[in-house]
């Protein structure tokens, strides 16, 4: 009981005393933002970037657009994230006091890179017979693509684009970094005003947990509707 | 109808046809048989520009197809194709598979296309499977579908890719007996396949590939009971 009794007191200091939990709710409205706007934007990017990567020539050779989508894979890919906030912040866009705006294109740049490849795997992944077939009826590249090739991709595409997002949503937590006020940086803010590390570091960890899994189920119940056509 | 003048075709350092010529006239039913890698499922898909030759004409109906200027999805229009493994789209149902291509290229309302497709499955018996989908089906459904689908284009030529290889042997009649009835309702046909039974029975002519050239030609009567080339002799012996 009095285990309970000091488990409670803490919580009551560090959420709900003073209206703590505003402090919070805001931080994470900025992870929440920024994950959502770089989600929207990467897969634009990634969608984007995973055609011209596919594309070919009449002669069956990479296109100039594939080796441009090949580079700005590779060198996001092969940079911490961490440092892209900074080049971002600092460097290419520094005029900016909008934080939001400069992690949100941060992320989506990053996040781009990662959907690409995991778009790219997807159309990959269908087999080249459905393709044959489509074309074979007469029915043109892009109708193929469109009405045969690309809904099945998305099948493959659902679940490590899940996972894409979910890497996002915890990824943002570096935006402390430029001194922009999310989930991650005002609960550690917080624990030097209270004097108390533990409660507004878990609270902070349950509440992305608790986000992550609700998007977890949500994906879930995605899938298992798209695998209607499995059924045998 | 389809003229095919000195066609090769090549994958990488690997020469799969060299200089193949042949005339195809309306109404026949040409069997091509051989051994793998004779060449003779390449063959067939450069008919369709499913495979670029590397070198070489065919003419469609008088039409040069294998000119840069030629409209390929037009020319596919009219040339069905049925492939070993069936490649029903997986998305879509029966009944999508077969409308799909009439009503996207705006050949057939909506409603046309759904009946005929609903007859033409009726034809091979397969009317209870419009609105399922192609997981649900065993091998020999799905390739009298993949025939149906392609009829749907009522196309002037159909091109077989060894329609029965990847099928349960209790299955293999099915399909053949679908390929009989179309056959005789004087469907022009192309068949690679490897059922000498259908070949004998069906075919108009028989041709024979080898190292990616046609070695021989003829009537089925003749080509197997009497085989001209020491090739054709050994590999009749091997498969009969």
């Amino acid at each position: 009981m009095e285990w309970f009794d000091s488990i409670w007191r803490h919580i009551y200091r560090a959420f709900l005393e003073k209206d703590r939990w505003r402090v919070y709710l805001r931080g994470y409205g900025v992870t929440m933002q920024v994950a959502f706007y770089a989600a929207i934007l990467g897969i634009i990017i990634g969608t984007i970037l995973a055609f011209m990567k596919i594309s070919t020539r009449k002669n069956g050779k990479p296109t100039l657009f594939a080796h441009i989508a090949n580079a700005y894979i590779d060198i996001i890919r092969g940079t911490p994230s961490v440092l892209q906030l900074l080049i971002m912040w600092f460097v290419v866009m520094s005029g900016s006091h909008n934080g939001i705006l400069v992690a949100s294109l941060t992320f989506a740049i990053n996040s781009g890179a990662y959907v690409a490849e995991v778009i790219r795997a997807g159309i990959l992944a269908v087999d080249k017979g459905q393709t044959e077939a489509g074309r074979s009826l007469g029915l043109s590249n892009f109708q193929t693509m469109r009405y045969i090739v690309l809904p099945q991709a998305f099948k493959n595409i659902l679940p490590p684009l899940g996972n894409e997002f979910i890497v996002l949503i915890k990824e943002t937590a570096i935006v402390g970094y430029v001194s922009l006020s999310d989930l991650t940086r005002v609960s550690n803010q917080m624990t030097s005003t209270l004097f108390d590390a533990f409660t507004p570091l878990i609270g902070a960890a349950v509440i992305y947990f608790v986000t992550i899994k609700i998007l977890t189920i949500l994906l879930a119940k995605l899938e298992r509707r798209l695998r209607k056509s499995d059924n045998r | 109808m389809i003229i095919v003048k000195e066609l090769h075709k090549q994958f990488q350092d690997n020469h799969v046809l060299r200089g193949v010529n042949y005339h195809i006239h309306p109404g026949e039913k040409i069997v091509v048989v051989g051994p793998s890698g004779s060449g003779k499922s390449t063959f067939l898909r450069c008919l369709n520009l499913l495979e670029r030759p590397t070198s070489g004409q065919i003419w469609f109906d008088g039409q040069e197809i294998t000119s840069p200027k030629a409209d390929v999805n037009e020319i596919r229009r009219h040339m069905g194709m049925v492939f070993q493994h069936f490649n029903l789209f997986n998305n879509l149902t029966i009944l999508k598979n077969i409308t799909l291509a009439p009503t996207t290229l705006k050949l057939m309302g909506e409603e046309e296309a759904r009946e005929n497709a609903l007859k033409l499955l009726q034809r091979v018996g397969l009317s209870d499977k419009a609105d399922a989908y192609p997981a649900s089906l065993s091998g020999g459904q799905k390739q009298r579908i993949a025939i149906v689908r392609s009829l749907a284009m009522n196309p002037k030529v159909m091109l077989f890719d060894e329609p029965t290889s990847a099928l349960d042997p209790e299955m293999v009649g099915e399909v053949l007996e679908v390929m009989k009835e179309l056959a005789e309702s004087g469907m022009t046909m192309v068949v690679v396949t490897h059922e000498m039974g259908f070949a004998r029975e069906v075919g108009t002519k028989v041709l024979f590939m080898d190292g990616g050239n046609i070695v021989e030609e003829n009537e089925p009567q003749e080509f197997f009971n009497n085989p001209q080339s020491p090739r054709l002799q050994e590999f009749l012996s091997k498969v009969l």
